[in-house]
């Protein structure tokens, strides 16, 4: 192990490795032949050998770190194993996902060690000994390059989706297996009780063909059937934004985006969305994207085929009405 | 229960258009209203529903200028009991770390049983700063809070990941949480509450009353020193159908027409 290596924080929950890990270790490639290191992936867990194996396959390395008390993520747990893995082998850069787990940990790790840390991170690169990280800030309309203070280890944290999955390699990793002692595992402060899934709701927006989707813009709950009618004149469902689901207008079932649903209908609506990077990764693919959306700049119309720039109070009575004259005539 | 809330005064550059300055180093954008951080109101609502349940205070600090104080104000007319505020010029170019350093300096000798942040900020959008704050402090945290219940002496949690799926943690109190946004309905600001809130005190401290030297902050004291802005390259452009609304109408029902859709 030299000072150069390039560490991925496999990320797993529930019985899968999660894409982010996969996007962190295409990306990681790339790094590791910047600093001249290895590209090793890290797993704590309980009885995953075969997460080992796979990722022996995207890494030069895998470090499997194994104990019961690390079957499911943990914070305080995750960071005392980490911290002395990169006390013993200082890594060049140890990355890790953007996510539920990776802001809860990361943070606290890079605190406790002083390692500079960059999160929410789209791109990174080396400039000869300097770290550059690119981050979204104002909601994407604005990126900001930033360059970490000059440090022995790096830290970052990845946002979802930005970089493409690794390809598995012919030929495997080797895997090293580490015990962990049963006290390092113990949790005083923070114990697990259990995961939740979300309630299944009547309707399944990931099954729908089309799909109008409403969002910030339409800024008052007695507005919501303007939209709803258009979904019903076009045979659709309705869809929303995450601050439509955070204000109970709309149920959690039928929110878009990272913390909601991914979806990939044939077409896809998007009223009154700015286009806020987290609604984004669950509607990309969808085939036929339409914004319509007062703001020239908002973000979603990169990702849209076509955009309507007006007001959505005006534009979309028009629409339903022309809808429904075709459907009612023809 | 004694509560801290760790609140952020921003700009709401929802429908404002972004520039950039010339050389790059600074962003520019005209009358954007700026408002508690949205993440923040919910924290706020969060802690003041607890001490309207177990009794206790609840205290909230930014960082910030003079103009800071409108959103102090706001969480004092909603039912905060005290503000703090700390300023100083050396503090411009800090990022979440060196922002977490000076608030760990005025809380470190306080009271508390919890300290609540918003889960992260509408403009730098670091989400860190609540669980460095806590390393600091040496005590526990959960971040992405969307639900929190005190038993005992200790908070049972509800975390946000991803794809609706929560993950449930019993915390040992005092801790640390950032807030998700939804957890509550963050009340209105009511006449009464804002003329209670005027009699109310904003204590103002500087750097060196927190004991804090220049170098420790700023640019200096941070991890991250920002090097350059720039609009994000379009990914693709949407080909706009403009008109009239009628008329933008009528064109995007030919589209959907000629796609099948309808």
């Amino acid at each position: 192990m030299s000072m150069s290596d390039v560490y991925v924080l496999a990320e797993h929950r529930m019985g899968e490795i999660r894409d982010i890990t996969f996007e962190m270790l295409g990306k990681g490639w790339e790094l590791a032949e910047n600093t001249g290191g290895k590209l090793v992936a890290v797993l704590l867990g309980y009885g995953v050998e075969d997460y080992a194996e796979t990722l022996s396959s995207y890494a030069d390395k895998v470090l499997y770190f194994e104990n019961e008390g690390l079957k499911n993520f943990n914070a305080e747990v995750y960071q005392r194993v980490l911290s002395q893995l990169i006390r013993e082998r200082k890594p060049k850069l140890i990355m890790m996902g953007h996510t539920g787990f990776g802001m809860d940990l990361a943070p606290a790790l890079a605190t406790e060690l002083n390692i500079p840390l960059a999160t929410d991170c789209i791109d990174l690169f080396f400039e000869d000994r300097k770290l550059v990280a690119v981050r979204q800030i104002y909601g994407g309309k604005v990126n900001a390059e930033v360059v970490l203070k000059e440090s022995e280890t790096y830290m970052m944290t990845v946002r979802s989706a930005s970089f493409k999955a690794g390809e598995p390699r012919a030929e495997k990793g080797e895997i090293e297996k580490i015990s962990v002692s049963s006290e390092l595992t113990e949790t005083p402060h923070k114990v697990f009780v259990e995961y939740i899934e979300p309630p299944k709701g009547e309707v399944d927006i990931t099954a729908a063909d089309i799909i109008v989707a409403v969002g910030r813009g339409i800024r008052d709950e007695k507005n919501i059937p303007l939209v709803e009618e258009l979904a019903k004149a076009i045979g659709g469902v309705l869809a929303c934004s995450r601050p439509i689901v955070d204000k109970g207008w709309l149920p959690k079932d039928r929110q878009v985006g990272s913390s909601g649903k991914t979806v990939r209908p044939k077409v896809y609506i998007a009223i009154g969305i700015s286009g806020a990077f987290q609604h984004i990764v669950g509607m990309k693919d969808s085939e036929l994207i339409i914004a319509i959306n007062k703001d020239p700049k908002a973000p979603i119309f990169q990702f849209s085929d076509y955009g309507i720039v007006d007001d959505l109070f005006k534009v979309v009575p028009e629409l339903t009405k022309i809808i429904k004259e075709i459907k009612g005539g023809g | 229960m004694d509560i801290i809330v760790c609140v952020k005064h921003v700009p709401d550059t929802t429908e404002v258009e972004m520039k950039i300055s010339e050389d790059g180093k600074s962003v520019k954008f005209e009358e954007a209203p700026y408002t508690i951080n949205e993440w923040d109101e919910y924290a706020v609502e969060a802690a003041i529903l607890k001490k309207e349940k177990y009794g206790g205070t609840v205290t909230v600090i930014t960082i910030g200028s003079e103009d800071a104080d409108a959103t102090l104000r706001r969480c004092l007319a909603k039912g905060a009991d005290r503000a703090i505020r700390i300023t100083d010029e050396a503090i411009s170019g800090s990022d979440a770390y060196a922002i977490a350093k000076i608030l760990y300096n005025v809380i470190k000798d306080m009271k508390y049983d919890m300290i609540l942040t918003g889960a992260q900020a509408s403009d730098d959008g670091y989400g860190m700063v609540g669980v460095i704050l806590a390393e600091m402090l040496g005590i526990p945290h959960a971040a992405l809070v969307k639900k929190l219940d005190v038993e005992d002496e200790f908070a049972v949690v509800r975390r946000e990941l991803e794809g609706g799926l929560e993950e449930v943690l019993k915390v040992k109190l005092p801790a640390l949480f950032t807030i998700q946004t939804g957890i509550n309905e963050p009340r209105y600001v009511s006449i009464m509450g804002i003329r209670r809130a005027r009699s109310k005190e904003i204590k103002v401290l500087s750097l060196k009353d927190l004991g804090l030297s220049e170098n420790e902050v700023g640019e200096e004291g941070s991890w991250l020193k920002i090097r350059k802005f720039y609009i994000p390259p379009p990914k693709k452009q949407a080909e706009i159908i403009s008109g009239s609304p009628s008329e933008e109408a009528a064109k995007l029902v030919e589209i959907l027409k000629s796609r099948g859709v309808i």
